[in-house]
């Protein structure tokens, strides 16, 4: 999918992203001449049929974990994976801890160690909801 | 106003889409590289025993000694892992998650250590036209099932394929090469006349027809659909299962895989 500026005729480029909410995907390109800047707005089953190829809009900038699309997509009992442990990287903030609690069991595992991920990467050593919420804004992860 | 196509624009999408594709395309090679055997066990028809068949062939080839494992693609319907005793939690690495170990070390992964025991496979989202992503999504699940499982060496990979033809459509489109297809039967006519649709796409796909089991022969079932389709596609009937077959019966159909 590219985005074409008609007054310039130049390929606008991809700018953000966020997931404001109610399944919605939003993602902003800007041309390069004009600094003109639209947003595309997906609609939840075009969010879910976009996430359903596992491709992120915007790049990657984190592998995919394992089972990545099965574990964020299904509805899947709460025994169904036991995490190996690894060496923490960074600490994680009471109020991290707490927030991490109320995501559904089947999926906290990788919902975790995205995180972990994404703080090893920017070197943040401490977890924190803005943490979080930064993470999901990058990484285009509803509903995480 | 006339606008240039999507190739006249010269620049990458932004995205990276086509790095993507290559890269999930990329993850399922690499894993199965060490596979040396990927066998589909397909039919067209529902409920002529493939799972079971599956299972008890996976079994009988694990206790000659070969390493096996059994993908279970009946996502809708998944009994792999309880025919093989390999139900309970997957364990999950960095890179891939663990099958479980069943009967005679057969290694199985399935949609049933996942989803709730007498639950439906049910995908989170909107629920409104569901139809259009759902089989995108069951596609990326079997994609997952390939390319993010520790399957390590084996000589065979066993996928149980649920009745129709999207799964193998599927599994030709992911895999580097179309795998090798096991089909299976009951001698009824009706049974016959689906299998035949399925074996001649099958061979579209130029997937490798290796043979036929013909399952539940006995007198319940009358007919010929195993000796019609060996002859019409010049394929073996590999075994004609009885509906109490032996361990024999199973150990004879792994010698001739």
């Amino acid at each position: 999918m590219k985005f074409l500026c008609l007054e310039c005729d130049e390929q606008m480029q991809f700018a953000d992203r966020q997931v404001p909410g109610d399944g919605t995907f939003a993602a902003a390109f800007r041309c390069p001449s004009c600094g003109r800047s639209v947003a595309l707005l997906a609609n939840p089953m075009e969010t879910q049929l976009v996430g359903s190829l596992g491709v992120k809009i915007g790049g990657r900038t984190l592998d995919a974990p394992p089972l990545e699309m099965v574990r964020g997509a299904i509805q899947g009992r709460d025994d169904a994976f036991v995490e190996e442990d690894r060496a923490p990287r960074s600490v994680w903030s009471g109020a991290a801890v707490e927030r991490l609690s109320r995501v559904p069991t089947f999926v906290r595992g990788m919902v975790k160690r995205i995180y972990a991920d994404y703080a090893a990467q920017h070197g943040i050593a401490e977890i924190t909801p803005e943490v979080m919420d930064r993470a999901r804004v990058d990484l285009g992860l509803e509903g995480m | 106003m006339s606008f240039r196509t999507y190739h006249q624009v010269a620049g990458p999408d932004g995205s990276g889409i086509a790095e993507q594709v290559g890269a999930q395309r990329a993850r399922v090679e690499s894993r199965l590289r060490s596979v040396r055997r990927i066998v589909a066990v397909m039919s067209g028809k529902g409920g002529v025993g493939k799972s079971f068949v599956t299972a008890h062939l996976a079994a009988a080839l694990a206790r000659t000694g070969r390493a096996v494992g059994v993908l279970d693609a009946d996502f809708n319907g998944p009994t792999a892992a309880g025919l093989l005793h390999a139900s309970g939690p997957l364990r999950v690495g960095d890179e891939a998650v663990e099958p479980r170990s069943g009967m005679n070390g057969v290694r199985c992964v399935s949609m049933a250590h996942l989803v709730e025991e007498g639950r439906p496979l049910a995908f989170r989202g909107p629920q409104a036209e569901s139809f259009v992503w759902r089989g995108a999504l069951e596609a990326a699940a079997l994609r997952e099932f390939l390319g993010d499982v520790a399957w390590g060496a084996l000589d065979y990979l066993l996928v149980d394929l649920p009745p129709g033809l999207q799964r193998l459509n599927e599994l030709c489109d992911l895999l580097p090469a179309p795998p090798e297809v096991l089909t299976v039967t009951i001698p009824t006519p009706e049974s016959r006349d689906a299998v035949r649709r399925a074996l001649r796409a099958a061979i579209e796909r130029e997937a490798p027809a290796l043979g036929l089991v013909e399952n539940m022969v006995g007198p319940q079932f009358p007919g010929d659909a195993g000796q019609v389709l060996s002859d019409e596609f010049a394929i073996p009937v590999l075994a004609r299962i009885p509906w109490h077959p032996t361990p024999d019966t199973w150990q004879r159909l792994a010698e001739r895989l």
